[in-house]
């Protein structure tokens, strides 16, 4: 292992935690068998086993986090998005769920190709870069955004592939994936009014959440 | 190097089959021998077995004294009472493979002509080990293991296991280990077999004739390997370039620290292990490659396998390392096959599976905790 330890990327802020949970788990129906890719220590197999009965794996990068979830008895291996899901057959699970982990990987496009290959549907919930905080600080500062969720310098960050929420609706429609389902949420994790509205979405919406399937 | 004595018999708690077993090799033994040990308490429902699988030169007495030795069990921080492996909990079994020098049947046993079969002794496979094994669980009353557990060439049983028999298996922790034995290692297991073959008190094979065992060359043997176990900063750490203390001996005298413990082990490994032995399971591995008996594609294997696995590897450890349990995990990706994948950081090599590791022990304990609750095993 490095000396350092590598940067681990964005994350809902740490209260909203169990919310985030929640509403990914609400778009999974029970007993489904579910991939999570960047699971960290846990919580969200643990979650979807305990609760609803899930058949849910994880693969998570950090080395600690790995023997963290495993030690807890869940089913967890060392691996990344860009690199492991190759070794996955067709139709594999019943939903793919890459959670705050899409804006970090190398290839984006790749991923969720590969998402929606060896699952039914892919869950996917990212920073929203469009949110009008994040346009305001860079039109009115000439520098690079620094919000409570783009929170590390240019230099240092891991999110090397920010994108907006209308961005991510271009992405799903020239890659053919229907949307089944989106939501967005402020910087509390709440569902706000706007949320039927993706351009105010796209201004106020400070995470994003979609469920997706092949079209 | 002082001759020691020839292997002492000692009358292992054992397990004889005379309904015959065919080897892979196409031999057939009439009958076999398996010597095995036992931990904790098979519950009224026959769920909570777990089989161990022993290393190439260990043994069935994983957790408690050797008899042979006098030192204790080769797992002890691993299997027993409150352990990771928990014999409170669980029925622990462990047996000497076939082809050991243990009590399970070996090439110190009578061949055909009634003298001992040592070179003689078929060509034995991890397979071959495996059904051995398999005889000796439904002997036991058991129809499915809770766990099947083992590093190193315990591990290949582990992988060979999960493959042959896995309605018979709900979960597998091969740790550090492969799935084929790679040209490096098959590399320098032939370097301790030339120095056996070129020790002239082997005479070819049949040592026991003359009362003497080749010592010279199996502890040099011994001594090869040893270093293959070890990494390269826990060889820095123990003894870095430190020479003896005393008075200097001659040029190529024992001078440097390492140079004695290296002694140390090869002269106490022959005093415990067979040369013929050592001959046949270092074979055995070099044989294995799972993936060659299915066409090439090691997911083959597994393919609809319901076992949960729990595939271990250490940092440091060269001999068997991360990448080759890496591409296990890879290959059970490709099965869809349930499965756990770390690696341990440690500094200590090969032989970290058999040290004090907490991480490791930790991510045991966890696992089987969690396959016992989907197994519906009471706590």
């Amino acid at each position: 292992m490095n000396a350092t330890p590598p940067p681990t990327p964005v994350r809902f802020v740490a209260k909203n935690m169990r919310l985030d949970l929640r509403l990914i788990a609400e778009m999974i129906a029970p007993g489904a068998r579910v991939l999570d890719i960047g699971s960290g220590d846990g919580s969200l197999i643990e979650h979807l086993f305990r609760t609803r009965g899930c058949d849910a794996r994880g693969i998570e990068i950090d080395m600690a986090e790995v023997t963290r979830a495993i030690a807890h008895g869940l089913p967890v291996m060392h691996g990344d998005a860009d690199m492991d899901l190759a070794h996955y057959p067709d139709g594999a699970f019943d939903y793919v769920v890459l959670s705050r982990t899409l804006q970090a990987v190398e290839r984006p496009r790749e991923v969720l190709r590969q998402m929606l290959r060896i699952g039914t549907r892919a869950v996917v919930s990212f920073p929203n870069f469009g949110h009008w905080l994040v346009r305001w600080q860079l039109l009115h500062t000439g520098r690079m955004p620094n919000t409570r969720t783009w929170n590390r310098p240019w230099y240092e960050t891991p999110n090397i592939h920010p994108c907006t929420i209308n961005d991510f609706f271009d992405l799903c429609a020239a890659e053919g994936y229907a949307v089944e389902r989106w939501l967005a949420v402020d910087d509390a994790g709440r569902r706000a009014p706007w949320r039927r509205f993706p351009r105010l979405a796209n201004l106020f919406g400070d995470q994003a959440l979609f469920l997706l399937r092949q079209a | 190097m002082d001759q020691p004595d020839t292997l002492p018999q000692i009358d292992h708690q054992h397990a004889t089959f005379t309904d015959g077993l065919t080897l892979e090799c196409g031999v057939h033994l009439p009958r076999h021998t398996v010597a095995y040990r036992t931990y904790g308490r098979l519950n009224a429902e026959r769920s909570n077995a777990i089989l161990a699988c022993h290393a190439l030169t260990g043994d069935q007495y994983l957790a408690e004294t050797n008899p042979l030795t006098g030192k204790p069990g080769w797992w002890e921080q691993v299997v027993g009472p409150g352990r990771p492996v928990d014999t409170d909990r669980f029925f622990v079994i462990c047996a000497n493979v076939l082809g050991g020098c243990m009590g399970s049947t070996g090439p110190r046993d009578p061949g055909p002509d009634g003298t001992p079969w040592g070179t003689d002794f078929p060509p034995i496979t991890i397979r071959d080990m495996v059904r051995a094994q398999k005889r000796l669980i439904e002997h036991l009353g058991i129809a499915r293991l809770f766990a099947v557990i083992g590093g190193s060439m315990g591990g290949m049983q582990v992988l060979d296991w999960a493959a042959a028999y896995p309605d018979a298996v709900f979960s597998a922790i091969p740790v550090a280990t492969a799935s084929y034995h790679s040209a490096k290692n098959i590399a320098f297991h032939e370097v301790g077999r030339q120095a056996i073959f070129a020790d002239p008190d082997f005479q070819e094979g049949r040592y026991w004739q003359s009362a003497r065992i080749p010592a010279r060359g199996l502890a040099v043997a011994r001594m090869a390997a040893h270093i293959t176990y070890l990494s390269e900063q826990a060889l820095t750490r123990k003894f870095g370039r430190k020479v003896q203390a005393g008075p200097a001996g001659s040029l190529f005298g024992e001078m440097f620290q390492v140079e004695s413990y290296l002694h140390h082990q090869g002269s106490t490994f022959v005093r415990r292990f067979d040369a013929n032995s050592y001959l046949t399971i270092t074979r055995a591995m070099d044989y294995f490659d799972l993936a060659a008996e299915h066409g090439g594609d090691l997911a083959a294997a597994f393919r609809g396998s319901r076992t949960r696995f729990c595939v271990v590897s250490f940092s440091s450890d060269w001999l068997f390392p991360t990448a080759e349990s890496r591409a296990i995990a890879r290959a059970l990706n490709r099965a869809a096959a349930n499965v756990s994948f770390v690696e341990i950081a440690s500094d200590k090599g090969h032989d970290a599976f058999l040290l004090d590791e907490p991480d490791f022990h930790r991510t045991l304990a966890g696992f089987l905790a969690g396959c016992a609750e989907h197994a519906g095993l009471a706590g």
